[in-house]
């Protein structure tokens, strides 16, 4: 086995673009977690399927199409739930059903674009273009960038919406831009792991993360670490064995879940429940 | 002469077609502690909803004599402390990072001082204009005595605790005022007693005026300066030595609560 994969152009961007989305996944993903999102994500995912299909159909060029309806659905989902007080798993059902129907309805009615359509659906990390690169990075550092700057508020309206609009925030605005975010997410992760595997990306380095009882602050480091070593080794595993990076990389993702769930059981990261007989502290 | 921190004027309020308050009007001056009790389903907690800015309303609500935009712009330097706050039990947040949460930005600081030394009244600030946010973070969480526990997440502490982080959280943005909505009910007597020298260190020491609804009389009794009761409509609003020889209130609160109060004084 030799290490000259870095020689590859292709190789390189793969892992440039798998890093960036990987770390913008990961944050975007402790929200959603957070907020019982997690499904919302899938749901986009499956809206996107819809918008790449509309982009080959169109001829134009798909992760165009594709961003515009996934962002125009988070935001419409988000309007009707507040309007309509539609539940969040209803929404997301429609959500979900409506994307692929529209997939599957533009496929039907037109040839010859299946293969390329397969490549959004399970993921092309090794066969992006340059353009595909840049525009993956660019939207990716801009989620990245933003989450980072609008983080505070951000955490206080996960934890807790009515504290937060007390606090000050805007959290209507906040909870737009909060979908739109996981919106541009979601289009920037389907080249790494394809429309079908984006939620195993929102969802597992997050959920592993949590389990380990840290602060927020280590949380997110935790879980980018996860995110970023998969990413990394799978890519360059699917690379030597010839198998999909995108299977690889949430299989891996999957090994250092269970394995986490096995240490937490054998009592490494057991969460001790203060009771007030060993609080001794007084009140000053 | 004292300004009054809250104005509630023939304050109504409908809750999903019910008439949860019913042109209420009262007043609180500033440093004051006032108790309010009442029954479930008094309307107390709409109420305080409806001064939060979280509930629409008819009538008037003042704040520091503000309305309108001034109103919004003080709303987030009131600190509110709600009889549970339904957080995510795996939220990854310890008890510092929750404390934090509380902090305001130097603008909308400024902001209040501002309007707040206009309309006349005297901010109590519970920390040092120049410190820092951590330097709050660390002095909130020692006045609820839960220094110890700031690298513990919240969600492995029991009830009181995060209670007690709760009121740091609110106490960290140097509130204006406080709304505690039955902030202890449900938590054993000891962690009870060691939130009541936190409410009377604050208002007492700090000068922090605070509307506190609880059914505990005998806490009331012992905190409050003033005391309203309201079931739908307020039934009395004054000092709380009125308010205990008022035998007819019985009516609008739960008999063996008010008995056992009495027979305590009694003996």
């Amino acid at each position: 086995m030799n290490f000259d994969i870095l020689s590859y152009g292709f190789m390189q961007r793969a892992l440039l673009t798998g890093i960036v989305v990987a770390i913008c996944c990961s944050i975007m993903g402790l929200f959603l977690v957070l907020k019982r999102y997690s499904l919302f994500g899938d749901a986009l995912s499956h809206t996107a399927f819809g918008g790449i299909a509309l982009g080959f159909f169109l001829n134009i060029y798909p992760i165009w199409t594709a961003t515009v309806v996934c962002v125009a659905t988070a935001l419409g989902i988000t309007k009707l739930r507040k309007s309509t007080k539609i539940s969040g798993d209803a929404a997301i059902a429609v959500l979900f059903s409506a994307g692929l129907a529209m997939g599957v309805l533009l496929v039907s009615a037109s040839h010859g674009f299946t293969i390329d359509l397969f490549s959004f659906l399970f993921g092309s990390i090794l066969l992006t273009s340059m353009q595909d690169t840049l525009l993956i990075l660019a939207i990716s550092c801009g989620v990245i960038v933003t989450l980072i700057a609008i983080r505070k508020p951000l955490i206080h309206f996960t934890f807790d919406e009515e504290q937060a609009k007390v606090h000050g925030i805007p959290i209507e605005k906040l909870n737009y831009l909060f979908v739109a975010l996981a919106a541009v997410t979601v289009i920037a992760t389907m080249r790494l792991v394809g429309i079908l595997l984006i939620s195993a990306l929102i969802v597992l380095p997050n959920i592993t993360s949590i389990m380990m009882g840290k602060g927020f602050k280590k949380t997110i480091i935790i879980s980018i670490s996860i995110s970023v070593i998969a990413t990394i080794a799978g890519i360059t595993t699917s690379y030597y064995f010839n198998l999909a990076p995108s299977g690889t990389i949430v299989m891996l993702m999957v090994a250092i879940f269970v394995g986490t769930l096995i240490a937490k059981h054998a009592g490494l990261f057991s969460t001790k429940t203060l009771t007030d007989e060993n609080n001794l502290l007084t009140v000053h | 002469m004292p300004v009054n921190a809250l104005d509630v004027e023939n304050v109504s309020v409908n809750h999903n077609g019910v008439l949860a308050v019913n042109k209420i009007s009262f007043s609180v001056q500033e440093g004051d502690l006032l108790g309010i009790v009442g029954p479930n389903g008094a309307g107390k907690t709409t109420l305080f909803r409806a001064i939060l800015g979280l509930q629409s309303y008819q009538g008037r609500i003042k704040l520091f004599g503000y309305e309108g935009n001034q109103y919004t712009s003080l709303l987030s330097m009131i600190g509110y402390v709600p009889q549970k706050v339904n957080f995510e039990p795996n939220f990854p947040a310890t008890v510092y990072d929750v404390v934090s949460m509380g902090t305001l930005s130097r603008k909308k600081l400024a902001k209040g001082a501002a309007l707040i030394q206009s309309c006349g009244c005297c901010w109590n600030r519970i920390f040092q204009t120049s410190s820092k946010d951590s330097e709050k973070i660390e002095e909130a969480l020692k006045i609820v005595g839960l220094e110890s526990f700031k690298d513990r997440r919240i969600s492995e502490l029991s009830g009181g605790e995060q209670q007690r982080a709760f009121i740091a959280k609110a106490l960290v943005k140097e509130p204006l005022l406080m709304i505690l909505d039955e902030p202890v009910t449900g938590v054993d007597m000891d962690v009870q007693n060691k939130f009541y020298a936190v409410l009377k260190k604050i208002n007492k020491e700090n000068k922090i005026t605070i509307v506190w609804s609880s059914h505990d009389l005998n806490a009331i009794s012992d905190l409050a300066t003033r005391i309203a009761c309201m079931n739908r409509d307020l039934f009395f609003h004054g000092e709380k030595e009125e308010f205990f020889a008022n035998k007819d209130l019985l009516k609008t609160y739960s008999e063996s609560a008010m008995q056992l109060h009495m027979h305590k004084h009694d003996m």
